[in-house]
């Protein structure tokens, strides 16, 4: 899923500090999943605004709605109604969510909550790990299903770089160093001689570099 | 090996059975090379090329390139080095041509050290391709005459190719495997980390040697002089990958005067490291001490210098 993180009050605050009628929007997607954008959060920021602007004397109003996913147009729509007279929307959801209502509300003023942080998963409770790099040509098969293009510091297709210590990335003593569990884990199916195989250059056109990216499905176009 | 590829000084040298000793120049943080032609001009009869540093520890420098021209004008043979940190495929092959084109004739391809540590820790990091597909990229442009993408090219760039090694990397059968990848894709000398641990050091070269790398590649150890205890301390506390064993610590905090212990004790290495088998010279890395390198090549007994270097 897509992890995101709040931004601090103040900025969200800031963002719509010249406006009189804001409405906070959840997402019920992936930030309701890793607890930083869903219908909970969405009561909490929107009591937060209202007391953050009621101290710094912004007349107004501050209301809130939460949409079972901001991605999908479908959804979006259902909010006609709530938007309607809004000045500006601060939308709880990744940066796809902020796009998809600042798309169907041209008129409105539409700001993030959320820095959206990565493609990633709950590794414990309240932690969450990146594990994705959104690549667009998978790798996983040749690695041991260990990503060196998002967990590798440097996205490394060949081994360890000369950093690598007792395990550790040269990044921080916290990063496990993404080619060592690619080798134990090699070692442990009995297949790490696969890794004498030179990795051949990566076509980054795949990935964003290749500009921005659309799948057209035609056997599910109506 | 004996048939030379390059017009490579370096590889003439390996060719030749001489016991290679490199030293390497730091560009400044400054638009001035005045260090790197001081360093050349006193110390160049001392060792038979000199590594530039490419924006070493992810610190803004003076280019290895210019830097590496700038040997060159002042009679030294320089070995660029080329980092994957900053530049893309493009910008590195562009690179690699303009720098033949100046003269330049030895290439040390590595990953590079991580931007966070440098100066400008929040730049975007490039890495589009790896030091090892570096090496396979400079191979094919000298010995395909094409670009990466296999475009062709009239004049093709005839570098000698360089790659690094940390021995004390781990695991250690991983670190192996990765040597002889990197000799693989067409590395023809091995620079390794600084080595104060020979024991551990000479573990890793049985290994090597089982493999038969050490026939396919002209491996030289690294070597950094010590200037004081506390610099060995930092780089046991703070240097990833390295292995300085306490008795080394203990003699340097006993020493009367610890610039004359720490030259007595790369001199030991040196001399102990030359008798391992598989190792055809020494990379001498005298970090912020350029000045001590006549002394150490002096004292292990690498003096004089082949004619090959001149």
């Amino acid at each position: 899923m897509i992890i995101a993180e709040q931004k601090p009050l103040a900025e969200i605050a800031e963002s719509v500090q010249d406006v009189a009628k804001v409405l906070v929007v959840g997402c019920g997607g992936c930030v309701t999943v890793c607890l930083s954008g869903g219908e909970n959060e969405a009561e909490v920021l929107a009591s937060a605004l209202r007391i953050k602007r009621g101290i710094d004397g912004i007349a107004g109003e501050v209301g809130q709605v939460t949409v079972e996913r901001q991605c999908d147009p479908e959804y979006v729509a259902k909010l006609d109604t709530a938007v309607d007279g809004i000045d500006a929307v601060v939308s709880l959801a990744c940066g796809v969510g902020v796009q998809f209502l600042a798309e169907r509300y041209s008129k409105t003023v539409v700001v993030p909550a959320q820095n959206t942080k990565f493609a990633g998963g709950t590794v414990e409770h309240g932690v969450w790990e990146e594990r994705c790099g959104l690549c667009g040509e998978c790798v996983l098969a040749a690695t041991g299903g260990i990503c060196p293009i998002i967990r590798c510091s440097k996205s490394l297709l060949n081994g360890p770089c000369g950093g690598s210590a007792q395990g550790y990335c040269e990044v921080g003593k916290d990063i496990p160093c993404a080619w060592v569990m690619i080798y134990e884990r090699l070692k442990k199916l009995g297949r790490e001689a696969s890794l004498c195989e030179i990795a051949a250059v990566k076509d980054w056109s795949k990935s964003r570099d290749g500009g921005p990216r659309k799948i057209v499905r035609e056997d599910l176009r109506l | 090996m004996s048939e030379c590829m390059t017009e490579s000084r370096l590889e003439k040298l390996f060719a030749a059975g001489e016991f290679v000793v490199t030293s390497e120049i730091g560009p400044l943080k400054s638009a001035s090379a005045h260090n790197i032609i001081k360093h050349t001009e006193e110390t160049k009869q001392y060792c038979h090329g000199f590594n530039l540093t490419d924006n070493q520890s992810a610190i803004v420098r003076l280019s290895s390139i210019a830097a590496a021209v700038h040997v060159l004008q002042h009679g030294g043979n320089p070995i660029m080095q080329m980092t994957c940190r900053d530049r893309n495929r493009l910008a590195m092959q562009s690179d690699l041509l303009g720098a033949y084109s100046l003269g330049v004739r030895n290439v040390l391809c590595l990953s590079g050290d991580h931007q966070s540590f440098g100066n400008h820790p929040t730049a975007k990091n490039v890495y589009d391709i790896d030091s090892i597909q570096l090496i396979a990229m400079v191979k094919k442009m000298r010995d395909e005459k094409k670009m990466l993408s296999g475009e062709e090219m009239k004049i093709e760039p005839r570098f000698y190719i360089g790659a690094v090694a940390n021995p004390f990397g781990d695991p250690i059968e991983l670190r192996v495997m990765r040597l002889a990848k990197k000799v693989r894709a067409g590395a023809q000398f091995i620079q390794t980390q600084a080595i104060f641990d020979v024991e551990k050091f000479s573990h890793w070269m049985e290994l090597v040697c089982a493999a038969g790398i050490d026939g396919q590649v002209n491996i030289m150890a690294g070597v950094l002089p010590i200037k004081s205890v506390r610099a060995l301390t930092y780089m046991k506390e703070n240097v990833a990958g390295m292995s300085i064993p306490d008795v080394l610590i203990e003699r340097m905090r006993n020493a009367e005067n610890q610039q004359a212990e720490g030259i007595a004790i790369t001199v030991e290495i040196i001399q102990q490291l030359r008798q391992i088998k598989g190792i055809k010279g020494v990379h001498i890395m005298p970090v912020a001490w350029e000045s001590v390198l006549p002394e150490i090549v002096s004292k292990a007994g690498l003096l004089p210098r082949e004619k090959a270097a001149e």
